[in-house]
């Protein structure tokens, strides 16, 4: 049994998805994807636990092995993933019962918790292959299902992000598959393990140059760097609330994750960052993404929105980080993947609680929210905090990495640009700040006197997300250590 | 005369170009899903065409035959050919839907009544 941990996990969520078919009523759905997601939690935290403690685990599929066979190998990297997918999943299902109930119609509700499974054993899929086609089969089975997700938005304008998305999600997804051809064009080989060793000889072709170039705009586009973020914000701000929780915490993160492996472990660190200008490319665009992209949330009128447009500058810190190209920024990139699956996730959940008591989240119904939801509310300006990356908060953890990364490598000019960008964060954190707290109710929404907080099965996973953030803002040790072990065998194995 | 030699990849890459070039330049959702799907398949037929191997026959085991294409590119995109599918499905369905809610298909009709909702 515990040797089929790396496949139990994946398919665990996979068979649990059809099973759900089988519940017709939504509570049961709902109680029975918990308790999947919860066991998917413990198997990764298993993983995790057995990575750390005696190395690589090598898992051929059906007993073929590589390069035969498909193999899952789980490092230090994917299992760090993993957990967090799984770990954010849970919280966010928890609190999902009655959002799902308000926000989705009576006959979509178990289908929702279907493609919710599926959407979450893609992701998981992604993590835990060592295959490189496999790669992209899972990452068309999570894009599938996310795309039905998002068209379950209540507004008809998550129709047309959800369409959106598929033209621009497709594209990625082909693009990767056209590299990931060329590169077995050269190779001969999908896996991963093997790629590493034989693309140094075919380093100097066109067609690997052709390849990587492919490869990287796929994932970056799945990951919505600047300017390939357009997809984003739509698609966050009219999906289902838990949708938007659910994919700003792991789908992105694990898009991160797809190019830190193709990156370090397929091409390599000798062919990624000495013979191709990718760190440079990277280091511009996120720059950009971080202070245009922050300037955009600014003028937002619609929470949701406006966290979206965050989400893509934090997603620009994390690229920058990596884009340093050194252990330590690695790290830093890592760690604030970890931070920024943490803070958007209780900044979602507690949106979810909003909408579910006012019916939107426009600031002209928040007037005043802070009086009337006060528990939800703070939550919120936790997860505000962290963005900003108070001290205490892990936003601040993850600043500080990534600056003393910076500085470590002699860019002075990015540290005032994360400076910038963190001055940006508190405009808009306190946009949200003056509306809920200083706004009076009567401004706002109509029924804003019967609005109470928010039910306590949406506070209770917000709030677990929001100490998380203070938690994990004190104490670094597990992110630091993780994120170090796994940046240094990512280096480790390309040199 | 040597360009001329590998026709194939000319065809995958004035496809892909194609189905790129419909996808961004029409309005109209389900002409964009077309290119979207023609697009995808240049793909499977660059993955059809890394495999073939000269002179080789279809990979079935029979005497006196020594010589077989690569039928792994095959299969793979056996696969890549479902998701296909499966996203125009999905594709296809979000534009019945679009239909219903906006009452156009055409990109410019929807991002204006987008704007006068606001």
């Amino acid at each position: 049994m515990l040797n089929h941990l790396p496949i139990l996990q994946v398919i665990l969520p996979l068979l649990a998805a059809p099973t759900c078919l089988l519940l017709k009523e939504a509570r049961l759905a709902w109680a029975f994807t918990t308790a999947c997601c919860m066991a998917t939690l413990a198997i990764s935290v298993m993983l995790l636990l057995q990575v750390i403690d005696s190395g690589v685990i090598v898992y051929s599929l059906g007993g073929w092995q590589a390069p035969i066979g498909i193999e899952y190998r789980i490092d230090s990297l994917n299992a760090f993933v993993m957990v967090l997918v799984s770990g954010l999943s849970s919280a966010v299902i928890l609190a999902a019962r009655e959002s799902v109930a308000k926000e989705v119609g009576a006959d979509k509700q178990v289908l929702f918790y279907i493609a919710y499974l599926l959407c979450f054993a893609g992701l998981l899929g992604i993590c835990a292959t060592g295959d490189a086609f496999n790669v992209f089969v899972f990452l068309e089975i999570s894009s599938l299902s996310a795309y039905t997700l998002i068209a379950l938005g209540s507004d008809r304008r998550a129709l047309w992000a959800a369409y959106q998305y598929l033209i621009m999600g497709t594209i990625g997804a082909t693009f990767i598959l056209i590299g990931i051809g060329m590169i077995y064009m050269m190779t001969g080989t999908l896996n991963m393990h093997d790629l590493a060793e034989r693309l140094p000889e075919a380093a100097h072709t066109k067609t690997v140059f052709t390849a990587f170039t492919f490869i990287i705009i796929g994932t970056c586009l799945k990951l919505a760097l600047f300017p390939l973020h357009l997809w984003l914000p739509n698609a966050y701000a009219y999906s289902p609330s838990i949708v938007s929780a659910f994919m700003a915490a792991t789908a992105t993160k694990v898009a991160v994750y797809v190019l830190i492996r193709f990156v370090f472990s397929v091409f390599g660190v000798d062919f990624s960052i000495d013979h191709m200008p990718l760190q440079q490319i990277l280091l511009v665009l996120s720059l950009i993404g971080i202070v245009w992209v922050s300037i955009v949330a600014i003028y937002q009128t619609n929470l949701k929105k406006l966290l979206a447009y965050s989400s893509v500058a934090q997603i620009g810190y994390i690229i920058l980080g990596f884009s340093v190209g050194t252990v330590l920024g690695l790290q830093a990139s890592l760690i604030h993947l970890f931070n920024h699956a943490l803070m958007k996730g209780a900044l979602f959940l507690a949106i979810a609680g909003v909408v579910y008591r006012i019916g939107g989240c426009e600031f002209s119904q928040l007037s005043g929210i802070g009086k009337k939801m006060p528990w939800t509310m703070a939550a919120v300006v936790v997860g505000g905090l962290s963005l900003i990356g108070v001290p205490l908060t892990t936003g601040f953890v993850s600043k500080w990495y990534l600056v003393s990364a910076l500085i470590e490598a002699g860019w002075w000019p990015a540290v005032a640009v994360v400076m910038l960008g963190s001055l940006l964060a508190v405009i808009y954190v306190w946009k949200v700040v003056e509306v809920a707290y200083f706004g009076s109710p009567e401004d706002g929404y109509e029924g804003a006197y019967e609005v109470k907080e928010a039910p306590l099965s949406i506070l209770i996973p917000t709030w677990m997300l929001a100490a998380s953030n203070i938690y994990f803002g004190i104490d670094t040790r597990f992110t630091s250590t993780i994120g170090h072990l796994a940046s240094q065998t990512l280096f480790g194995a390309g040199s | 005369m040597a360009y001329l030699a590998q026709y194939n990849y000319w065809v995958v890459v004035v496809l892909m170009m194609i189905g790129l070039y419909v996808v961004v330049s029409h309005g109209n959702l389900v002409k964009k899903l077309m290119g979207l799907s023609i697009f995808q398949t240049s793909v499977f037929i660059l993955y059809i065409s890394m495999g073939k191997v000269d002179g080789g026959t279809a990979p079935i085991l029979e005497e006196g035959i020594s010589v077989y294409s690569n039928p792994l590119p095959h299969v793979l995109i056996l696969t890549a050919i479902v998701v296909g599918v499966a996203t125009m499905a999905l594709g296809l369905a979000l534009v019945v839907r679009i239909k219903e809610a906006y009452g156009s298909i055409e990109e410019g009709d929807i991002q204006e009544k987008d704007k006068q909702s606001c």
